[in-house]
């Protein structure tokens, strides 16, 4: 299991945890934890919906790919460590992370 | 006044198949849908995707699926109001509905099927005070006819396709145009970029970059852009239109509003036949919610044909139903 912090658009954090031996997104396990993600194109880095700010833990989390940047570029606002939900793989390198809801709220 | 038998909100592909569903039990469709095209997501978003789960294909491109999905249907005629929102439905006396539109297109149908995916797509909007202030009265988010720029000073913000294509466009329309964007490059297509660059360098448009908008100013109507460049200068324009390109988001929007039951952005349906809790209106496809639902295309088409078997009491009253094969009795067009 991977551990991390969730931290919603209203500023309340929460512990979540995330197996990682499933395949399994940051997108989904948001989702699952019922976070209002709507993840319109479901997961294809193209609606921008599950957009998040890395706050700790960016330098394990990479940088965004090509296809986030195109989707990124696109929005009305985002931050030099901004990433969507749906293109990073769960697995350690989400260990200790903290990420910040930026997608729109529902 | 549009008369029809069914008003089919949103024309994505479960909208599109129900057109002919209804079809072969007789009866005309009329689609409206926020967005200018036909297609819903899948031409929105994702039109070059393949798609692996519709049945008999083993894979089709999004794109292909709704251009199918439109000769499909052509056998029923069905019409669209397209590029308008749904913002009233009034129930008449006799059960019937009509519906009113953002541009006050009126249509009377007998029976609503809301096949509205995940609401209509709305623009993003950027975090501007007052910006909805000046919604109508100088912002606009799309560009429906050219020439309301012509000879105004237009500032557009943004920096994928559509910001360099309308910037390009209407440097051709416009007295001024001014793109403003927050990086440095785009990432939309190199040629569009390209000419971007060009009409720039021959003075043609200005072009802002790593900057940010900050504030609007005017007096009941725009008349000034401010924009905070990457060393917090303060850059103030003239201008008579400011077009922010930000791209679209799906937002439930009026539906909310129709006394419909919603749980997490999704109308609650009676599984039988995809009805709401209100007579007359069935939501079918993403837009609706009940236990085990999946949000696949196929499960839209098959609630679509259930609906239409439901909803044929309320167009013909006075017929029995029996049910035929497209195989027996062909699709036999009107």
């Amino acid at each position: 299991m991977v551990n991390f912090t969730v931290e919603d658009q209203e500023g309340n954090r929460q512990e979540c945890e995330a197996p990682d031996d499933m395949g399994f997104n940051l997108m989904e396990i948001l989702k699952a934890y019922e976070y209002p993600i709507l993840a319109t194109c479901g997961g294809m880095a193209l609606c921008g919906t599950c957009h998040i700010e890395v706050l700790e833990g960016k330098d394990e989390l990479g940088q965004a790919t090509d296809p986030e940047l195109d989707q990124l570029e696109t929005m009305p606002e985002y931050f030099p460590t901004s990433r969507l939900a749906c293109q990073i793989r769960i697995g350690d390198v989400l260990e200790g992370s903290v990420l910040k809801l930026r997608g729109e709220d529902q | 006044m549009i008369h029809t038998d069914l008003c089919i909100i949103g024309a994505g592909p479960v909208g599109l198949f129900a057109v002919f569903e209804a079809g072969l039990l007789k009866m005309r469709c009329h689609l409206i849908d926020a967005l200018p095209q036909v297609g819903g997501q899948l031409s929105e978003i994702y039109p070059q995707k393949p798609i692996y789960d519709i049945p008999g294909y083993p894979e089709v491109n999004a794109q292909d699926l709704v251009d199918n999905l439109m000769e499909q249907a052509k056998p029923f005629s069905p019409t669209f109001t397209l590029g308008e929102r749904v913002d009233h439905l009034d129930k008449q006396e006799d059960g019937s509905f009509i519906v009113t539109t953002s541009d006050k297109t009126k249509v009377h149908a007998q029976v609503i099927v809301i096949a509205g995916g995940l609401g209509c797509f709305e623009p993003r909007k950027p975090v501007v005070e007052n910006l909805e202030l000046f919604e109508g009265k100088g912002v606009t988010y799309m560009v429906k006819n050219p020439e309301t720029f012509r000879d105004k000073n237009v500032v557009l913000a943004g920096g994928g396709d559509s910001a360099l294509d309308w910037t390009i466009f209407l440097s051709k329309v416009a007295k001024r145009v001014t793109l403003v964007h927050r990086n440095e490059t785009f990432r939309g297509a190199p040629d569009s970029a390209a000419k971007v660059f060009d009409l720039a360098n021959n003075g043609k448009i200005d072009l802002i970059l790593s900057a940010n908008l900050k504030e609007l100013g005017g007096n009941g109507k725009l008349d000034s852009v401010t924009f905070v460049d990457k060393s917090k200068i303060e850059i103030k324009l003239e201008a008579d239109y400011l077009i922010p390109l930000f791209g679209l988001s799906p937002k439930l929007g009026p539906i909310a509003d129709w006394g419909l039951s919603i749980d997490k952005n999704a109308i609650e349906v009676d599984t039988r036949d995809y009805s709401t809790g209100v007579d007359r209106i069935y939501a079918i496809g993403d837009i609706n919610i009940y236990p085990g639902k999946l949000k696949l295309i196929l499960c839209g088409f098959h609630e679509a044909a259930i609906m239409m078997h439901s909803a044929f009491k309320y167009v013909y009253p006075d017929q029995k139903l029996s049910f035929k094969y497209t195989t027996v009795n062909g699709v036999n067009s009107f």
